[in-house]
């Protein structure tokens, strides 16, 4: 404290200096965050794109410097790595879906039916298991899908048994693990819409149906679809879930981690990781337009 | 409003069935951590806390929450600094690129969490290995912070939005230097938002599994890697469970804070 007060000192030189130069400011408050995420970052990023154009020397596995679209090629061209884009695409799509048709009522419930007291309990209680945790809430619907588990024990009465382990079981648990991320941005789009809108939809004869389908579904739309870009992002790059509940299926994201790690072919795994990137680019150009990114 | 009453109970049980699907999986991995059959057969025949008592005492699960916690105490605090720092700058100053650095700040948690993973990876076994630095921790703590920035920076950056520069001005017509006002007067109105935004930061970080597996290196293991090592052996099931467990019950320690942070913001 006492450097500070003296009016002589070096750090209240250095405080006169910065206050003098807005721009010393700017340049000392920008220098690190800067060279965390664009030099380290998005260097590790550019670095991991060119590599996905090297390839690996097949005997000694070493990595070839060397320009080469051979990679892209491969993914291009065999069979298996277009079905498991499209089987990850469809898992991302389906997810989606099921999520957005869950959270719209509960959304809607939680904005606009229930007390203000309610809202903030139901609020609490839909977020609190965000909290708990992504391997616990996977690790939950393992149980729930096994063998001996709780589905099959609920079905077993009427005849059928639990779905197991496999594709199914994969979406149930992505559906699980992101609708918070879907129910939040649509209630929060609900809260913004005026009740006196619905009111005056009512009074002008329309019924409950045509209410939805010509006031609130077009206003809360960009709210689906920033909930969207959640559970589809998530889901695309998830290879955790698919292994906890998915028995032997393959997404995406265990071509490329199993060409990081037993196969040793990181050019490649590069090139496949390009995938949803590339997707997730595509996906976020088209919902652009629909005023979803304000709504994140 | 003008709901039909079919609509309204329709509305209602949907509600009550959301609710149903969320938490009867967490419930159930609560019951079978005092499930004494090993498999988990369902419904439970018999009820023991033994797994709870070998799940205390169980080493590898005690060094696991320990890294987990250095972990994520460490990228919260590298993410508090960085996180403080940009939202200064792009609240407070006009320069070229202003609007790239939400976008930039964003993208570790946008893209893919294996994207991110190999590509840190990578650049770590290339840039850090000649140096004699090896995946470890600090690896895993710098992984975790480039994905964590984003929510002190978003915290903070409304916060300052909220604030102005009233304050601050009034702070240097009293003579208070640079540093002063910081210390005095822009620190304590930004506290808040830096609990709110580290809370959601730790959570992050303890929560990361794709990250932590390309940052750390052979010896060390977080919380999340021990459960996924073990979720597949089915002798370590019930210590698996009762870990599990503990995460369930304690996921409320952290909605029980927010709540009295968002209560603190709104006396102010």
């Amino acid at each position: 404290m006492a450097s500070t007060t003296s009016p002589g000192g070096p750090v209240r030189r250095l405080a006169g200096l910065l206050h003098r130069r807005p721009s010393i400011r700017l340049a000392g408050l920008l220098s690190v965050p800067l060279l965390w995420l664009v030099v380290a970052y998005l260097g590790s990023l550019a670095a991991l794109f060119v590599t996905a154009f090297w390839t690996t020397n097949e005997f000694t596995g070493d990595v070839v410097k060397v320009f080469d679209l051979g990679n892209f090629q491969d993914l291009v061209n065999e069979s298996v790595y277009r079905t498991i884009t499209l089987r990850s695409v469809g898992v991302a799509v389906a997810v989606t879906v099921i999520d957005s048709l869950i959270a719209f009522p509960m959304a809607f419930y939680m904005a606009k039916i229930a007390s203000p007291r309610a809202q903030r309990w139901l609020v609490i209680s839909v977020l609190t298991p965000l909290w708990a945790g992504y391997l616990v809430k996977a690790y939950a619907w393992r149980i729930m899908f096994s063998g001996s588990g709780v589905l099959d024990w609920f079905l077993r009465p009427v005849g059928g048994h639990g779905p197991g382990y496999g594709l199914p079981a994969t979406i149930v648990t992505l559906a699980y693990l992101w609708l918070p991320y879907m129910i939040i941005p649509v209630y929060a789009g609900l809260e913004r819409l005026p009740n006196s809108m619905l009111d005056a939809a009512g009074d002008l004869g329309a019924k409950s149906f045509r209410t939805f389908r010509t006031v609130v579904w077009p206003i809360t739309f960009p709210a689906v679809v920033a909930g969207s870009i959640f559970t589809f992002s998530l889901s695309l790059g998830d290879y955790i879930a698919v292994r906890i509940v998915g028995g032997r299926s393959q997404l995406i994201g265990n071509v490329v981690y199993d060409n990081v790690g037993t196969a040793n072919n990181l050019p490649f795994a590069a090139a496949v990781a390009t995938v949803p990137v590339a997707i997730m680019v595509i996906y976020l150009l088209a919902v652009r337009r629909t005023g979803a990114l304000e709504n994140l | 409003m003008t709901l039909s009453r079919g609509a309204r109970v329709a509305l209602r049980v949907a509600m009550i069935v959301g609710l149903a699907v969320i938490y009867v999986p967490l419930l159930v991995v609560l019951i079978n951590s005092f499930n004494a059959d090993k498999t988990f057969g369902w419904p439970p025949t018999h009820l023991t806390g033994e797994w709870w008592t070998r799940a205390w005492e169980n080493g590898g699960v005690r060094s696991a929450l320990w890294t987990s916690v250095k972990a994520g105490v460490g990228a919260t605090a590298v993410a508090c600094v960085l996180g403080t720092m940009a939202a200064f700058a792009v609240q407070r100053y006009r320069f070229f690129g202003r609007e790239t650095v939400s976008l930039l700040v964003i993208l570790p948690i946008a893209l893919p969490g294996i994207v991110t993973g190999i590509a840190l990876n990578n650049a770590f076994r290339t840039v850090l290995s000649p140096f004699g630095i090896q995946l470890g921790l600090f690896t895993v703590i710098v992984g975790h912070a480039t994905f964590c920035i984003v929510t002190i920076y978003n915290n903070v950056l409304a916060r300052l939005r909220r604030l102005g520069t009233n304050v601050e001005e009034a702070s240097a017509d009293l003579g208070a230097d640079t540093f002063q006002t910081f210390r005095y007067v822009t620190f304590p109105l930004l506290r808040s938002a830096l609990l709110a935004g580290g809370l959601l930061s730790f959570a992050l970080s303890f929560d990361e599994i794709i990250v932590t597996t390309f940052t750390a290196g052979a010896g060390v293991q977080t919380l999340p890697i021990w459960i996924f090592d073990n979720l597949f052996r089915p002798n370590q099931a019930p210590i698996v469970n009762v870990v599990a467990a503990a995460l369930i019950v304690l996921s409320v320690v952290p909605v029980y804070i927010a709540q009295r942070i968002s209560g603190d913001t709104r006396a102010i």
